[in-house]
């Protein structure tokens, strides 16, 4: 498998709710509503999707409640059997799987994190961090190594021998992170894992949670209900509504170009200057290069607001890290971004 | 003008649709009514077959039972199966308790614990589950029980429930996980488990008796099945609240099936499992003492002879050691649902961390030791024994005496007796069974809809059936009166303790604790006032009925949230109008299940009085405990079952709508 084959991939991806799904999704017509669905009684929790998670990204799901995104993480691990459609993990379907090999992948690959912790309230935090790996039948003195060197890394030592009830909601969080780390998983599923939270503590968390992310480097699934949380923290966003998915791409590319009234909504009332960078602005050269300092592409044009502002050049060149030069900006564009379009 | 126009042809059109489907409900209840009515006047009038079926068209239920029964017992030889677990496994372990708790001259063969050691290590385990207080309870019943000179019948009783209990949970248990883990099963077993539930005790007993013989085991056969349905009822409810969330931890965690179960789903339920433990203890200790008709030794045997014989002293002695054990069992094993674990600072040496099992260990075999030299902390004589028996006989018996009280209790029998009982009794007796039917149809329909009324009328339709229909219309009367009664107690004493918290909590404390003694200790005071008739059936009944009462009113009430009463204020209502017209209509359901309980628990306890001398199903009962007539104690038990089923049915379902109506969970 090279690098480039995505981690997850799915194809028209159904997740129906009813007497009988899979009957009704084969004699359904193409393009029903998802209105005309619920009124024959079912509940579409994944509408027709499609999707792709490269190695290394961190896609984030937003969407309200009830959009569906909780089911298609859960149909990402076979939580819920699909209706419809395929899903490839790492090359599996993991439709495919019998009861072994998925309890297999689960074991190997997969990590989750869940809203309202899910930890076990009879086992201490070292016990509730090694349930994973006391489940693939580890040795006892190697999963409590693995398990303490974890609980380390959440920043939770001194701390094994307490029991769930006896922590803050920070805290419970943290031991599930851990627990889902301990297998050390390739693909790291976190559902809304932040919104049980303190708005003080949940800042606090993704903080830590982007500093672990750097370190880790994981194929990352994120949910969340939270914009400003995703977009502070996904490579891509895919925004859902009512099962479906209405626009995957990047912050950058969701604030500046929604893709339907409903991701137009969402992004209003964003800041988006604190969002576009320099880098998607860029044009190609038509020959001739602009003359002065190169902008860095890597970043926000509210960090550049002040250059901005006083540069009088009409086309401001861009450069990436290296000083390689991708091209110019058109500075009104620019100022619109900042300003806003009037 | 128009508008005016189009609602009344609306109300015309619904009036309309509704002639055209049939009868209004309140209709046909009046129909109803009217025709019981009519039979009832026209008794004199009406066929015979009205009033009561005649003998001729009574199927032999009995013959019928007796020979399923038979096929069983001698052509399937399932008896020689049961026979075999009664002889082998279970006596074996009946055999080992006995002979640890009072000495019985079987395997292995060692001298009976001395008492000081049982007290020690229980009041060091009450410790460990909840301070002080729990040690002197848990310490202190058993040193009761020993001065008292109780303590070989306490250990006869506890060596069955040793036994029973763990049985009863281990059954129980796997019974529940079978019935969350496949759909069918659990609502194949669901009507099996009310009717259980429902059943008279003595209707455990015969078949316990025939199928596992005489005695010990028997009793503990009978009372490990009494015990089980709460269990099953429990875990199912438990696995079933497991959080979805913690399941899918454990499905991400790469659990198999087997360790689902065990790591994640049995500990996620524990408290709902620990509570079912509970209810096994308190059931089991109900059956033990019960057994004593079977002829089990024990406590409740030593409590029967003792009442039998009118040694108000001793059976006072008797029952407060009931008491006692039933309370401590109870506070105990509630004590460990809410224990929960914690943690110790890491680098606490082993034996900090075992502490209490150390303890536990330490203080059972210093007193061990204690006992091969100090008698008394061995076991205690007769002479030893602090027993008053006969000096509190003659203070009772004093206290009976006194002019002042027995003109009460005199008038009282005599004004409940000749004034209320025998009248109601005899008017009941009285009412064609047709009649009856219809009524009780009827009240069904009322309260509970289409569903409660027809099992109504097919419940009550066998019970005239089965030939014993004055004896249940007998056993209906003292559950009717004793109900009634215990309504005007325990419905005002709940309203008056539910208006300050300090009386809500003292009250529902008292309820809890009654609640928790075996039923059979009601007698104890029955008797003692009122001799053997049936004011003191009736009587027993009342103070076993009023506990459940009381208590729903007081949690009805108490219950009630807090911004309607809030509301009630705002809007300047009385104390009373917000009494009447808020908080009573929202306690309501919850107060249906407290009237549900006080029925159910008044057929039981009326089967028990049967002790004292009634007429009724469970005199015919308990006469077939003394031979092999099956057939007919399970079509009498049936009886008992099917009315106790029909007010469930329909009081349940009233609660339920009602429930709904006011958008109350």
């Amino acid at each position: 498998m090279t690098v480039d084959t995505p981690v997850i991939s799915c194809r028209n991806v159904w997740k129906l709710f009813g007497p009988s799904p899979r009957q009704y999704l084969a004699a359904m017509p193409q393009g029903l509503s998802y209105e005309s669905i619920q009124a024959d009684g079912y509940i579409a929790g994944v509408k027709d999707v499609s999707l792709d998670v490269s190695r290394g990204e961190m896609l984030v799901i937003m969407g309200l409640s009830g959009s569906g995104k909780s089911t298609l993480v859960r149909c990402f691990s076979r939580l819920h059997e699909i209706t419809g459609g395929e899903i490839i993990v790492e090359g599996q379907n993991i439709m495919e799987l019998d009861d072994k090999a998925l309890i297999d992948m689960r074991r190997q690959k997969m990590g989750m994190v869940f809203q309202s912790f899910g930890l076990l309230p009879h086992r201490t935090v070292l016990d509730n961090v090694a349930f994973p790996l006391e489940m693939r039948g580890q040795d006892k003195h190697d999963r409590r190594e693995r398990a303490l060197e974890v609980i380390k890394l959440v920043g939770l030592e001194g701390r094994e021998e307490y029991f769930p009830r006896e922590l803050s909601g920070g805290q419970q969080q943290r031991v599930g992170i851990a627990r889902s780390l301990a297998i050390e998983p390739d693909i790291w599923f976190l559902d809304e894992p932040f919104s049980a939270l303190d708005p003080l503590i949940r800042r606090e968390m993704q903080d830590e949670f982007l500093r672990l992310q750097e370190m880790l480097g994981k194929t990352i699934v994120f949910i969340t209900h939270d914009f400003d949380e995703a977009l502070r923290l996904a490579d891509r966003i895919a925004i859902m509504k009512e099962g479906a998915v209405e626009q995957c791409d990047t912050p950058d590319q969701i604030v500046l170009n929604p893709a339907t009234p409903y991701v137009r909504k969402f992004t209003e009332e964003i800041d988006k200057a604190r969002v576009v960078h320099a880098r998607v602005l860029v044009k190609p050269l038509n020959g001739k290069a602009p003359e002065g300092d190169p902008f860095p592409a890597e970043r926000t044009i509210h960090q550049l607001a002040r250059q901005l502002v006083n540069d009088t050049r009409d086309e401001i060149p861009v450069a990436d890290k290296n000083g390689t030069l991708l091209g110019a900006m058109n500075r009104q564009e620019a100022l619109d971004v900042l300003l806003g379009t009037e | 003008m128009s508008c005016w126009g189009q609602s009344d042809m609306a109300n015309i059109a619904t009036d309309m649709s509704d002639g055209s489907t049939g009868l209004s409900k309140t209709r046909i209840i009046q129909i109803m009514i009217a025709v019981a009515v009519l039979l009832t006047a026209a008794k004199p009038i009406l066929p015979d077959f009205l009033i009561r079926l005649p003998e001729a068209w009574i199927p032999p239920m009995a013959v019928w039972m007796d020979a399923i029964f038979n096929f069983i017992i001698d052509d399937l030889k399932l008896a020689v199966l049961t026979r075999w677990i009664a002889e082998g496994p279970l006596e074996f372990m009946l055999d080992t308790t006995a002979n640890l708790l009072f000495g019985k001259r079987r395997w292995p063969n060692f001298e009976p614990i001395p008492w000081t050691a049982i007290a020690a290590t229980a009041a060091v385990i009450g410790y460990y589950l909840g301070g002080w207080r729990m040690a002197l309870l848990a310490g202190g019943t058993f040193v009761w029980t020993a001065l008292i000179g109780q303590w070989k019948i306490a250990m006869q009783t506890m060596s069955v429930l040793a036994v029973a209990a763990p049985m009863a949970f281990l059954i129980g248990l796997f019974l529940g996980i079978i019935a969350w883990k496949w759909a069918w099963f659990d609502r194949a077993i669901k009507p099996i488990l009310s009717v259980l539930q429902t059943l008279p005790f003595f209707t455990y007993l015969l078949p316990a008796v025939i199928f596992f013989k005489v005695g010990p085991t028997a009793g503990a056969v009978a009372t490990i099945i009494y015990a089980i349905p709460p269990m099953i009822l429990m875990t199912t409810l438990g696995l079933k609240k497991v959080s979805p969330e913690v399941v899918e931890a454990g499905k991400m965690a790469g659990c198999s099936k087997w360790q689902m179960l065990r790591s994640v789903y049995i500990p996620a339920a524990r408290t709902e499992i620990l509570v079912g433990v509970n209810q096994v203890i308190m059931l089991c200790l109900a059956m033990v003492v019960l057994t004593a008709f079977i002829g089990m030794p024990g406590l409740g045997a030593k409590l029967l002879a003792m009442m039998g014989s009118f040694k108000l002293g001793r059976s006072f002695e008797i029952g407060v050691t009931i008491v006692l054990i039933a309370v401590m069992l109870d506070r105990m094993s509630k004590a460990w649902v809410i224990k929960l674990p914690e943690h110790f600072e890491r680098g606490t040496p082993w034996w900090k961390r075992h502490g209490y099992a150390l303890a536990t260990v330490a203080a059972f075999v210093a007193f061990v030791l204690i006992a091969q030299v100090v008698q008394v902390a061995d076991h205690i004589t007769r002479q030893q024994s602090f027993t008053q028996g006969k000096e509190l006989d003659n203070l009772i018996k004093g206290i009976l005496a006194i002019d002042a009280i027995q003109a009460v209790t005199e008038w009282l029998r005599w004004f409940l007796n000749v004034w209320v009982l025998i009248p109601f009794r005899n008017a009941l007796l009285w009412i064609p069974t047709s009649a009856f039917i219809l009524g009780i149809v009827t009240l069904s329909y009322y309260l509970g809809g289409k569903r409660p009324a027809i099992y109504a009328a097919i419940f009550f339709s066998i019970v005239a059936l089965s030939g014993w229909w004055d004896r249940s219309v007998i056993t209906l009367y003292a559950v009717i009166s004793a109900v009634i009664i215990s309504t005007f107690i325990g419905i005002p004493l709940g309203i008056a303790a539910s208006r300050s918290d300090k009386w809500s909590k003292r009250i529902l404390l008292a309820c809890d604790t009654a609640q928790t003694f075996p039923s059979f200790i009601y007698l104890i005071p029955a008797i003692m006032l009122f001799g053997v008739n049936d004011v003191a059936v009736v009587f027993s009944i009342v103070i076993f009925t009023t506990v459940p009462l009381t208590r729903y009113t007081i949690e009805g009430l108490r219950t009630v949230p807090a911004e309607m009463t809030e509301a009630a204020d705002m809007s300047g209502a009385t104390a009373k109008q917000k009494l009447m017209s808020v908080q009573l209509p929202l306690a309501l359901p919850t107060m249906a299940v407290g009237f549900n309980q006080a029925i159910i628990f008044a057929f039981f306890m009326v089967i028990i009085a049967a002790f004292i001398g009634t007429q009724d199903l469970g005199q015919e009962l308990q006469k077939t405990l003394a031979g092999t007539e099956l057939g007919k104690n399970i079509v009498l038990g049936m009886n008992v079952s099917l009315m106790a089923l029909t007010f469930d049915l329909t009081i349940m379902s009233w609660a339920e709508k009602r429930k709904k109506a006011l958008g109350l969970g």
